[in-house]
């Protein structure tokens, strides 16, 4: 509209549900593909991270306990409240990343069907993952996968949205809560994401959204002794791949590595991310009258 | 009128242990190159044993580096179909030879010759042919079908044979080949592996063993051609290798330490829970990973269990592991022993009530009477460190809630017990714990077909069943 000065947006941090600045006052100038300023992120600190990942345990307990019909109903949730702010998503990409508008419209189609994705496995995990096993002797016994707990991720930097989705999704599907750092390059469209994860019936908590240096909080949620489970998908340094897993080490916490070559984000993602952060759980029980 | 137990001693004359053992690589024994030699002994005794080889670098080396071309050469190309069937001769070879390995696993470890006979020796045998049906039936498991290449592989002393036979018939069937480190006080199984390997006409180099301490573990662990290490053992060295192979690409699982709750309620019949506590910390004198070290017991039947637990304890024998009728064997090294003791010192320091069953303790080798602390709270070292040993620290509760709690409430989670008659509350209780196997009104079983391994501290990955072979075949995530 000529002659209206249009109402910007602040770009806060998603934590247990709410949208906090970052506690150390810290932000920093996110631009667009040409340099342009697009707005002012906060840059996550160490607190930030601890705070997250306090949210992410909080909430884990209640997320896990939920059935799974009910969780794949709110990831499809998200499906249907992404699709109705696609314009804004597609907006958003297509200036952080710079790329054309049917790329842009590709990646937020190609994130909604994710979405359904592994809204659509949240109740079949189980059947697939888990088993009855015939021991040698007068037992019942079966095998259940279970979540690891708390994971910390690394989304990628490119493509912004698309990576998130695909390293976020199937970390929540199975009961697992989740602090993740975004794209830093392109944390905008993320911080939009946390808006749609807030309106879904997800719990809050169950995803905590940072922005800021993956080379500095990372190694923080690494050494954390309450995250189960590390996802390093985003990590381009293997310096800082390194370090994270040698400090995940501490308490044995589960790592998935950085991708060995760069992966096809439109590919069907399989069941290998699932599987990455759940346990297996095997219950013995005599049979007998 | 009290009756006496006769000796009932089983027979040594069908163990032929030679003075010395080199190394086992590339399908023959071979003396080392820049390696050592030290002692195995009879924990029972003292009596030594044989004189084994302490690998070097350049046997380590060489080891990896015959896996390497069996794997290339050999066992990658071969049918699964044919590994198969090499896993089945080796499954009849322990059969066949299973008195005999029972009798040198006593020997060597000193757990009760009824334990090596009725249950380690039979499941060895059971993991192989479990496992030698999987090799040409790969693609169905669900985990694509590459193998990583060579595995090396670390075991503990606790369950010498049984948990060689947990790396390496998973490793093999998946078309893995081997190179495996046997613990330095119980190398005497392996080596009589070694030779099970000969007469199966395994291809040379599929399965190596080197024995040593842990400075031949660092040195597979780290040894460049390697592509997947398993181990078994406690958390700090299992802390000190997820850290050696950080951003290394190699695949790691490991399984290590725990501290399972046995949890009793109210409801349970009395008699079996207490044969459920006392194969749960007493099997195998507790040493144990997933033994069930702390009986948390419902307030109101505290009494009444620990009276028929003391009962039932003062039955037990403890002695010569030989004998058919011991319950109790020996420590296995003098360092355990010395382990046990300073624990159940800081038992007592802290202020807990220790209860010892009357056991008359043998004059040579090392022991350590069944042992009961009462009064334990959360905070104290004996519940929250492994002990490895036959003590059993009792905390109670009194709601289902707060008995998860306390039994949630450790960094370990690699096994969990619950007794009572009420199927919903088990279902109920085996939902909540975060421990990898959860034992509902029994304890300590195990079947090649049932997954093993823990969460948090006690490891990652599975031993067993389909999902034990993931931990054997190389994933890409996308």
């Amino acid at each position: 509209m000529e002659g209206r000065l249009d109402v910007r947006k602040t770009y806060k941090l998603f934590i247990g549900g709410a949208f906090p600045r970052s506690e150390s006052g810290r932000t920093y100038a996110v631009t667009d593909a040409k340099g342009r300023f697009l707005a002012n992120a906060s840059l996550a600190s160490r607190k930030d991270a601890r705070d997250a990942v306090l949210a992410a345990r909080a909430a884990q307990g209640g997320w896990w306990s939920a059935t799974a019909y009910n969780r794949g109903q709110i990831l499809y949730r998200i499906a249907e409240m992404m699709e109705g702010r696609r314009a804004q998503f597609e907006d958003e990409i297509e200036r952080a990343e710079g790329v054309s508008t049917r790329r842009a419209v590709a990646q937020v189609d190609a994130c909604i069907d994710r979405w359904v994705w592994y809204a659509g496995w949240s109740d079949k995990i189980a059947q697939v993952l888990g088993s009855s096993n015939p021991v040698a002797g007068p037992y019942f016994n079966f095998s259940v996968p279970e979540p690891t707990g708390v994971v910390a991720a690394i989304a990628p930097q490119r493509p912004s949205l698309l990576g998130l989705v695909s390293v976020v999704a199937p970390i929540i599907v199975s009961g697992n809560t989740c602090v993740v750092i975004a794209s830093a390059e392109c944390p905008l469209p993320a911080i939009t994401l946390a808006e749609v994860l807030a309106t879904s019936d997800l719990p809050g908590g169950v995803v905590n959204v940072l922005t800021g240096a993956p080379g500095e909080i990372g190694p923080w949620l690494a050494s954390h002794a309450d995250v189960n489970a590390l996802d390093l998908t985003g990590v381009v340094d293997d310096g800082v791949a390194t370090e994270m897993a040698v400090a995940a080490a501490e308490t044995i916490t589960r790592v998935l590595p950085p991708p060995a070559s760069p992966p096809d984000w439109s590919a069907d993602p399989g069941l290998g991310r699932i599987r990455a952060f759940v346990e297996t759980t095997t219950v013995w029980h005599p049979q007998g009258v | 009128m009290t009756f006496d137990y006769a000796p009932a001693p089983e027979s040594r004359a069908v163990v032929d242990i030679a003075s010395h053992y080199g190394l086992f690589i590339d399908g023959e024994f071979v003396e080392t190159i820049d390696g050592t030699t030290f002692k195995t002994v009879n924990p029972a005794t003292e009596e030594v044993l044989s004189e084994v080889t302490e690998a070097g670098a350049a046997d380590v080396e060489r080891a990896v580096k015959a896996a390497r071309t069996a794997y290339k050469q050999t066992w990658s190309k071969m049918p699964g179909r044919e590994r198969a069937k090499y896993l089945y001769r080796i499954a009849r070879i322990i059969q066949e030879r299973s008195r005999e390995l029972a009798v040198l696993e006593t020997l060597d470890n000193g757990k009760p010759i009824r334990e090596s006979r009725d249950v380690d020796i039979p499941l060895v045998a059971a993991h192989f042919f479990y496992h030698a049906g999987w090799a040409d039936k790969i693609a169905y498991a669900g985990y694509g079908d590459r193998a990583y290449g060579v595995a090396g592989q670390i075991i503990p002393w606790n369950f010498p044979l049984l948990m060689l036979a947990w790396k390496i018939a998973p490793a093999l069937a998946c078309g893995n080949t081997v190179v495996l480190k046997p613990a330095e006080t119980t190398p005497l199984t392996a080596l009589a592996f070694a030779d099970i390997c000969r007469q199966a006409d395994l291809p040379p180099g599929v399965v190596n063993i080197v024995t040593g301490a842990g400075q031949t573990g660092r040195l597979l662990v780290e040894s460049p051609g390697v592509d997947k290490v398993a181990f078994t053992g406690s958390t700090e060295v299992g802390r000190q290798i997820q850290r050696a192979l950080a951003g290394t690409r190699k695949g790691l699982t490991l399984e290590l330490g725990g501290k399972a709750a046995n949890i009793v309620f109210d409801d349970a019949p009395v008699d079996e829970a207490i044969e459920g506590i006392v194969n749960g910390i007493f099997f195998n004198q507790g040493h144990v990973c997933c033994a069930g070290s702390r009986l948390l017991v419902q307030e109101s039947v505290h009494d009444e269990v620990l009276d028929a637990l003391k009962r039932r304890l003062a039955t037990l024998r403890m002695g010569d592991p030989m004998d058919k009728n011991t319950d109790i064997g020996a420590i296995n090294s003098f360092e355990q022993q010395s382990r046990i003791d300073d624990l159940v010192r800081a038992g007592e320091d802290e202020g807990a009530d220790r209860w010892s069953a009357p056991c008359t303790i043998p004059e040579r080798g090392w022991w350590f009477p069944p042992t009961v602390f009462t009064g334990v709270t959360q905070a104290h070292r004996i519940a929250r460190e492994e002990i490895f040993g036959p003590v059993l620290s009792v905390l109670t509760f009194r709601t289902p809630d707060e008995a998860v709690e306390k039994a949630n409430n450790t960094p370990f989670g690699l096994s969990a017990g619950v007794w009572s008659e009420k199927g919903s509350r088990i279902l109920w209780m085996a939902s909540r714990l975060r421990a990898g196997v959860v034992w509902a009104n029994t304890f300590n079983r195990f079947d090649p077909a049932s997954p093993f391994g823990g969460y948090k501290e006690s490891g990652f990955g599975r031993e067993g069943g389909r999902q034990g072979l993931a931990a054997y075949l190389k994933q890409e995530v996308v």
